[in-house]
């Protein structure tokens, strides 16, 4: 990452027929261009390499419908470390032909298994249901045993030599229906049965234990065996149909025991058969699975390379007379050279004979910004992009903000123990890297953290050092060097006595007196003052001058780099109408204000201490231009002040009104320069026939002729944002900034107060015991709310300053990002789909 | 005496980030990220010594002292130098 984006041009690729495939290849692996779409006409159903992506399309089809198997199977996909390079057009026929043959098995097999599944299940029921009904029709002999014999209905026992014939008797054949049904119908059915056939049939039904599956629905419910005894042929179509009505699985009824004996036997055996032919059947689409799954992964980057390559190809526009492709690439001025050695490699893996060239070709259009970033820079530039993608060849704030936005974000948050805990945090993300980018988890705010993780890095170790100097470590101060405050020496000097001590609560140290004050800490705020009632008087004061001193000089480093911008472009009278107004107001104000700030702190002490003008007052004053009345800090103030005030009032209008009127002046033809430049540009156009802009040369020429139009627009804008940004937001900013800085002191030792005291204050051995839990929620409620909350405001008012104090001063942000070509930025379908 | 404490502190201070913000910058190898580091040194030396900067100077010529309870100032009598 530099100062600016990376100057671009756009390029003309010659691909041969031969090896444009593998041209595309490279560059795909390389991720050097972007290309551009030379086909925007024609629709997608048009285009050239349509079948090959169809083609593309039913192989991810089959594969998507191959890993939701694997899937189903836990069966892990093996991923490799390298990826494989996208297949030539002749291997993409044999891909295809396996991953066709592997669906048809595949198929195949789970047909089969489907089969012998519901043919189990049928068995399994039919056994259920005899075993069940054996109980019925001993129980009803039991029963029937008790009371009183009907000639009607002799026992089956006693019957078993005559068969039905007993019931024959009657001339009223005795009919059996027995099946399953499922559980929540069955009071229904029974109704259904009573009031359809009067009575003459009964109906027997008891649970079965087992759950088993209904294969239709794939669900687990509960089953019942119903045994119906009817009387009369007619009765029994009826409760035929009633029983095909609620969807019985109906099996026949053995006429007596021994029939029932045999069946259950033979149920038995077939029962174990089938079972082994599934346990067969399962082994065998496992393995099959299996070997499907070592190539899986491979087979599903091949696709996926494969398909980009051919939405690329379908962008080129395809040259009749030289037979070859050509396709327009924006491309890195110092990646041509790459970008050369890519198509040769291209074109010797495509055995052609005529190689591949590149023809760089001057372009009007603005290039995409593009900024080069490793793992280290990218959470910066993502930050600095989230406000807007540079303008082309813009300067670039990113380098800036790897220092600052940590550095502002720890002048608010400013915690030693918290900025080593987030620290802590920090490096461990950063440590075990690897394994968490394999990882990949789902967890989206956990993503976003670990995206951060060197953000987070740089702010914990800015927060160590803003926290040793706010003498800051979990609410408590260190004292390292030795306070400068001695309360000895009010006693030497019979200031205090011990009479002063009983009588009075609260004694303050007076510096006036000697050897109470010995010196400066010299490494941060004095220890003492943690110790002091009176602590936010000093430390208010002190944040508040420090964030006006820092703020005003972030402002004025943003106003300085619009200087580079200004110089790039050419717009050199942009300096000094935009520019120097804008750093003249800012200084004239704002700068001396903190030169007041240092001024008090250098030449009022202790001694003269009542005297000590306030500078909030003698700031209001300098703008009202009143105050005779107060007592001037140095000799000239007033002057100075009128002087400077004038100035910056100068400044406002030439910043407001300055450049319209500049470029009204410039487009109305001014005096001099223009018209001769107006002339030159005539001629320009004159012999370019088809060109639409007026020439494609530099941006000077550009500027002076399309300035009127597209910048004019853009000046009352900035008119009303310049007044915005300087009263309101300075001073908002600030103020917000303040108040963070002061805010988080106080919660943390309000926390401090509220949960570790308790745990401390108890001087029994039961004490100790009882710290273990207070630690406990000392420590979580630290993480909680100080760690994540105030981190995470904190966060957005750095990052609120960022964009809008800083950046604004110099950086529109209006520009398109870079996106290349490359394999490894496409993401997969089956990686959203969690399939891989 | 307190002088002298002031002006020690000082120059070291002033030492240490002027080495690291206007020194090491010249020992970066050269290599595709130096730009980069050279700013993130100079940068850091700069907020970093402003920030040591303000809160020395803010504590020069302290205007008021601190208040404290007569706890305090008994246990510091006995137990601060």
């Amino acid at each position: 990452m530099v100062f600016r984006s990376e100057e671009m041009c756009l390029a003309q690729l010659f691909l041969q027929s031969g090896s444009e495939y593998d041209c595309i290849s490279e560059l795909g692996e390389l991720g050097l261009v972007e290309f551009r779409d030379l086909n925007p006409s024609v629709s997608s159903f048009q285009r050239r390499f349509v079948s090959e992506i169809k083609r593309c399309d039913e192989m991810e089809r089959i594969l998507g419908y191959l890993l939701r198997e694997i899937q189903k199977a836990n069966i892990a996909v093996p991923e490799e470390d390298e990826s494989p390079v996208a297949p030539p057009p002749r291997q993409v026929l044999e891909i295809m032909e396996q991953l066709q043959r592997l669906e048809m098995e595949l198929s195949e097999v789970a047909r089969n298994k489907e089969k012998l599944q519901r043919n189990l299940l049928e068995l399994t029921e039919y056994t259920h249901m005899l075993k069940i009904t054996r109980t019925f029709i001993h129980s009803r002999s039991r029963v029937s045993a008790l009371g009183p014999q009907y000639e009607e209905f002799p026992t089956m026992e006693t019957d078993s030599v005559t068969g039905c014939t007993g019931m024959q008797r009657l001339g009223a054949k005795l009919g059996f229906v027995s099946g399953l049904i499922q559980r929540v119908k069955v009071e229904a059915f029974e109704r259904m049965l009573w009031r359809v056939c009067k009575g003459y049939t009964i109906l027997s039904y008891a649970e079965v234990e087992e759950n088993l599956a209904d294969l239709d629905t794939g669900e687990i419910s509960k089953s019942v065996v119903f045994l119906i005894s009817f009387w009369g042929d007619q009765i029994g179509q009826k409760v035929q149909k009633i029983c095909d009505c609620y969807h019985c699985h109906l099996y026949p009824h053995p006429e007596n025991d021994e029939e029932r004996a045999d069946v259950l036997d033979s149920l038995r055996t077939r029962i174990q058969d089938l079972n082994n032919v599934l346990h067969r059947t399962e082994d065998y689409l496992r393995q099959v699975l299996q070997k499907a799954s070592e190539s899986a992964y491979t087979w599903v980057v091949k696709v996926k390379k494969m398909k980009a390559i051919y939405h690329i190809l379908n962008l080129c526009s395809f040259d009749v007379t030289n037979k070859c492709l050509i396709a327009e690439v924006w491309c890195p001025v110092s990646d041509l050279a790459n970008l050369r050695g890519a198509l040769e490699e291209g074109a010797r893996k495509g055995d052609s004979t005529v190689p591949s060239f590149v023809n760089r070709i001057p372009s009007s259009d603005t290039p995409p910004t593009m900024l080069r970033t490793n793992k280290f820079t990218s959470g910066f530039q993502s930050i600095v992009e989230a406000y807007g993608v540079g303008d082309y060849r813009e300067v670039s704030p990113a380098p800036y903000t790897i220092i600052t936005f940590p550095f502002l974000f720890a002048v608010m948050f400013g915690d030693l123990g918290h900025g080593m805990v987030m620290s802590l945090f920090a490096l461990w993300m950063v440590l075990t890297e690897k394994k968490q980018k394999k990882k990949q988890s789902s967890n989206e705010i956990w993503a976003m953290l670990f995206n951060g993780r060197y953000i987070i890095l740089m702010m914990g170790l800015f927060s160590i050092y803003t926290g040793l100097i706010y003498n800051d470590c979990f609410s408590k101060s260190l004292n390292i060097f030795g306070s400068g405050w001695s309360v000895k020496a009010m006693f030497t000097n019979q200031q205090w006595t011990n009479k002063t001590l009983q009588t009075n609560a609260l004694l303050t140290l007076d510096p006036n007196v000697s050897g109470v004050f010995i010196g400066p800490y010299p490494f941060g705020i004095d220890p003492i003052w943690n110790m002091a009632v009176n602590r936010l008087s000093f430390l208010n004061s002190y944040k508040m001058k420090m964030s006006v001193v820092i703020g005003v000089i972030h402002m004025s480093f943003g106003v300085v780099l619009s200087v580079f911008n200004h110089l790039h472009f050419r717009q050199k009278f942009n300096v000094y109408l935009l520019f120097l107004p804008e750093l003249l107001f800012l200084l004239c104000l704002f700068g001396y204000l903190v030169f007041m700030i240092l001024y008090k702190w250098l030449a009022f002490g202790a001694r003269d201490s009542s005297q000590a003008p306030s500078i909030l007052i003698h700031f209001i004053n300098m703008f009202v231009m009143q105050g005779k009345d107060l007592t001037p800090l140095y000799p000239g103030q007033t002057g100075l002040q009128i002087f400077l005030v004038v100035i910056a009032m100068l400044s406002v209008p030439v910043l407001l009104l300055g450049k319209p009127l500049y470029l009204y002046w410039l487009y109305r033809g001014g005096k001099g320069l223009s018209r001769r430049r107006g002339y030159e540009r005539v001629r320009r156009v004159s012999e370019d026939d088809n060109s639409t802009a007026p020439s494609y040369e530099d941006d000077e020429e550009e500027g002076l002729d399309k300035i009127p139009s597209r910048e004019s627009r853009k000046v009352p804008l900035s008119f009303l944002y310049l007044g915005y940004d300087i009263y309101f937001v300075c001073l908002c900013g600030l103020c917000i900034f303040l108040a963070f800085v002061v805010l988080f002191s106080e919660l943390s030792e309000v926390l401090w107060g509220m949960v570790m005291r308790l745990g401390l204050r108890i001087t029994t051995r039961v004490g100790v015991v009882f710290l273990v839990p207070v630690f406990g929620l000392f420590a979580m409620l630290t993480v909680s709310i100080l760690l994540v909350m105030e981190g995470l405001s904190a966060f957005l008012h750095a990052l609120r300053l960022h964009w809008v104090e800083f950046q604004n001063k110099f950086y529109h942000g209006t520009g398109v990002k870079f996106v290349p070509f490359d394999f490894s930025l496409l993401p997969s379908v089956f990686e959203q789909d969690g399939l891989l | 005496m307190a002088e002298l404490g002031f002006v020690i502190a000082m120059s070291v201070m002033t030492l240490f980030w002027g080495i690291i913000g206007g020194v090491v910058p010249w020992f970066i190898p050269k290599g595709p990220n130096r730009g980069v580091i050279v700013t993130m040194l100079v940068l850091t030396a700069v907020c970093c010594y402003l920030f040591w900067l303000i809160a020395i100077l803010a504590q020069l010529n302290p205007l008021f002292g601190p208040s404290l309870s007569t706890d305090t100032i008994w246990y510091l009598n006995y137990h601060w130098p």
